[in-house]
C-alpha cells in the first residue's frame, strides 16, 4: 500500500484555492439568527442564496447554474431545527432534516404517511442533510416533501408571515417567496381520527426522483369516506392536489369499483410532461395505478 | 477573490486549522489540503457516492458541502476504519465477500454502510439494496457488496 503524501509532500502542491474548483467565487456569510439571515438576503437582493442542507444547492454550484456571489449558511441556526407538538398536530422547523421527519416518533404517529414518504426521499446521506425549508424553497416538482406539505394542508411560516401550502409552489423551482423570505417552519393541522393513508411512488431506481407519486388520506365514519385527500408529484409543474378526484370520493365507502372509476378520473385530470424517463402517457398510467393502490390502502388503514 | 476563512475541524480524531476559500468544497479540502485521498471523487455532483463521509457521525456527500462548513465539526473519512494489516470488521467482510474489484467505490461504499448499519434493522436483501442504492459500483454488480453487509448485518 502506498503511503500517505507527507506534509511536505502535500506542501508543494499548488493552492487548493487556485487549482480547479467546482463552483464560481463566493462569498460565505453565516449569521447568528433569522432577523441576521434576512436582512443579508434584503441587502444583496438576488445575488444572495441561502445554504441550508446544501443538496439541491451545491449541484448547481457545482454545475455553475447557478452563481450567486453571496451564500449565507443558515446551518447554525439550531432554533430551527425542531419537531414539537402543536395541539394534536405538529410544528416542524426549516431546518429539520429529512431523516429526522423519517424516524420521529411523533411524526409517525400522527403524520405516518409523511414519514413513509420521506424513505422514498432520495439516500440516507442525502436525507441527513436535506432540511424541510430547503426542499420546501427549492420546489421541485418531483420532490416528495412539497406533495406532502399540500397533501397534509400545511401553513407554510416564513420571515414576512404565513403562506398555504396550497399555491406556494408556482412552478418548477419557483415559490411564492419574496427574495428576502426564508421559510421559519411549517405548521400542520391535526388528521381526523380514523384516517387512514396510502403513499405510493415509482421511479427507476430506490431514492430516484419520481416519475409519478402519489399519497392519499382517508377518513371513515359510518362506514363512509368523510374526507378525502389526493395528493401528486412529478406529474406537473407543481405539485398538485386532485380535488375532483377528492370530491367523488366524499360520503361513499370506497369499494374497488369506486377506488378504479377514482383512478381514471386521477389520470384525466393531470396533465404530465414527456422526458428521457417516461412519456405524458406513461406517467398518465401510473397516475391511475398509484392512485388505485394508494386510495386502497389509505381506506385499509382507516377502518 | 473572496474573503478565505479560518476553520477549526477535527478529521479522523486530528484537530487541523486551515485558512479556506469559501467554495473550496471538503472532498478537494480532504484529498488536496490534507492528503486524504481514500475520500474518492466521482461525479461531484451527489449522485454516484463514491465520497461520502461521516460529518458529526452522520454519512454525507463530501462534495455537496464545503469546506468552510466543517468548522467546529467532526469529519471522519474511511482512513478512520482500519489499517491495511488491521482491517474493521465492516472492512474485512468487504474482504472476505469479494465486495469490490476496482476499489474506486469502495470508500464511498464503506462509509455509507457504517451510516446504515446504525439506523436501519437491513433486515431483508431488499433493505440493504434501498440503503446501498445512492453509492454507485461498476464493477461488482452489488452482489458481492450486499453479501457483505447482511453478513455485517447478521452479525450485530
Amino acid at each position: 500500500m502506498r503511503s500517505r503524501p507527507s506534509a511536505t509532500a502535500s506542501r508543494q502542491l499548488p493552492d487548493p484555492a487556485d487549482r480547479a474548483v467546482k463552483p464560481a467565487a463566493f462569498d460565505y456569510l453565516r449569521p447568528g439568527s433569522v432577523d441576521e439571515a434576512v436582512s443579508l438576503l434584503a441587502r444583496y437582493g438576488g445575488d444572495a442564496k441561502i445554504l441550508a442542507g446544501g443538496q439541491s444547492l451545491v449541484p448547481l454550484l457545482n454545475f455553475r447554474i447557478v452563481r450567486p456571489s453571496v451564500l449565507v449558511d443558515i446551518n447554525r441556526l439550531t432554533a430551527l431545527d425542531f419537531v414539537e407538538a402543536h395541539s394534536n398536530g405538529l410544528r416542524i422547523g426549516a431546518l429539520a432534516r429529512h431523516h429526522t421527519l423519517e424516524t420521529s416518533s411523533l411524526v409517525r404517529e400522527r403524520f405516518p404517511v409523511l414519514a413513509a414518504a420521506m424513505r422514498h426521499v432520495a439516500h440516507l446521506a442525502i436525507r441527513n442533510r436535506g432540511t424541510i425549508g430547503g426542499s420546501l424553497s427549492h420546489a421541485d416538482p418531483a420532490a416528495e416533501l412539497p406533495m406532502m406539505a399540500l397533501l397534509l394542508d400545511a401553513e407554510i411560516q416564513t420571515s414576512r408571515g404565513a403562506h398555504a401550502a396550497d399555491g406556494f409552489s408556482r412552478g418548477p423551482l419557483t415559490t411564492a417567496l419574496a427574495e428576502d423570505e426564508l421559510v421559519t417552519e411549517i405548521v400542520l393541522p391535526p388528521l381526523p381520527p380514523k384516517t387512514g393513508w396510502g403513499f405510493e411512488e415509482f421511479s427507476m431506481r430506490h431514492g430516484d426522483f419520481a416519475i409519478a407519486s402519489i399519497a392519499a388520506t382517508l377518513t371513515a365514519a359510518d362506514g363512509k369516506i368523510r374526507e378525502a385527500r389526493l395528493g401528486a408529484a412529478g406529474v406537473g409543474e407543481t405539485p398538485l392536489r386532485l380535488r375532483a378526484v377528492e370530491a367523488m370520493l366524499v360520503g361513499e365507502p370506497l369499494t374497488p369499483e369506486l377506488a378504479a372509476e377514482a383512478a381514471q378520473v386521477a389520470r384525466d385530470r393531470v396533465d404530465p410532461p414527456s422526458d428521457l424517463r417516461a412519456s405524458a402517457e406513461y406517467r398518465r398510467h401510473l397516475v391511475a395505478t398509484l392512485t388505485e393502490r394508494a386510495l386502497v390502502a389509505a381506506w385499509a388503514r382507516a377502518q | 477573490m473572496t474573503e478565505r476563512h479560518r476553520i477549526k475541524t477535527t478529521i479522523n480524531g486530528v484537530v487541523h486549522e486551515r485558512e479556506v476559500a469559501p467554495r473550496l468544497l471538503l472532498s478537494d479540502f480532504l484529498r488536496q489540503e490534507l492528503g486524504l485521498t481514500g475520500t474518492h471523487v466521482g461525479c461531484e455532483h451527489g449522485v454516484c457516492g463514491a465520497c461520502t463521509v461521516l460529518i458529526d457521525d452522520h454519512s454525507a456527500r463530501s462534495c455537496l458541502f464545503f469546506a468552510v462548513q466543517a468548522d467546529g465539526s467532526r469529519i471522519d473519512t474511511v482512513e478512520s476504519l482500519g489499517e491495511l494489516d488491521r482491517l474493521s470488521p465492516l472492512q474485512g467482510a468487504f474482504r472476505e465477500h469479494h465486495a469490490l474489484q476496482c476499489g474506486f467505490c469502495t470508500p464511498g461504499m464503506l462509509m455509507t454502510c457504517v451510516d446504515l448499519l446504525r439506523k436501519y434493522p437491513l433486515a431483508s436483501d431488499d433493505e440493504i439494496r434501498d440503503g446501498l442504492s445512492g453509492n454507485l459500483c461498476r464493477c461488482t454488480g452489488y452482489e458481492h457488496i450486499v453479501r457483505a453487509v447482511r453478513a455485517m448485518a447478521a452479525k450485530r
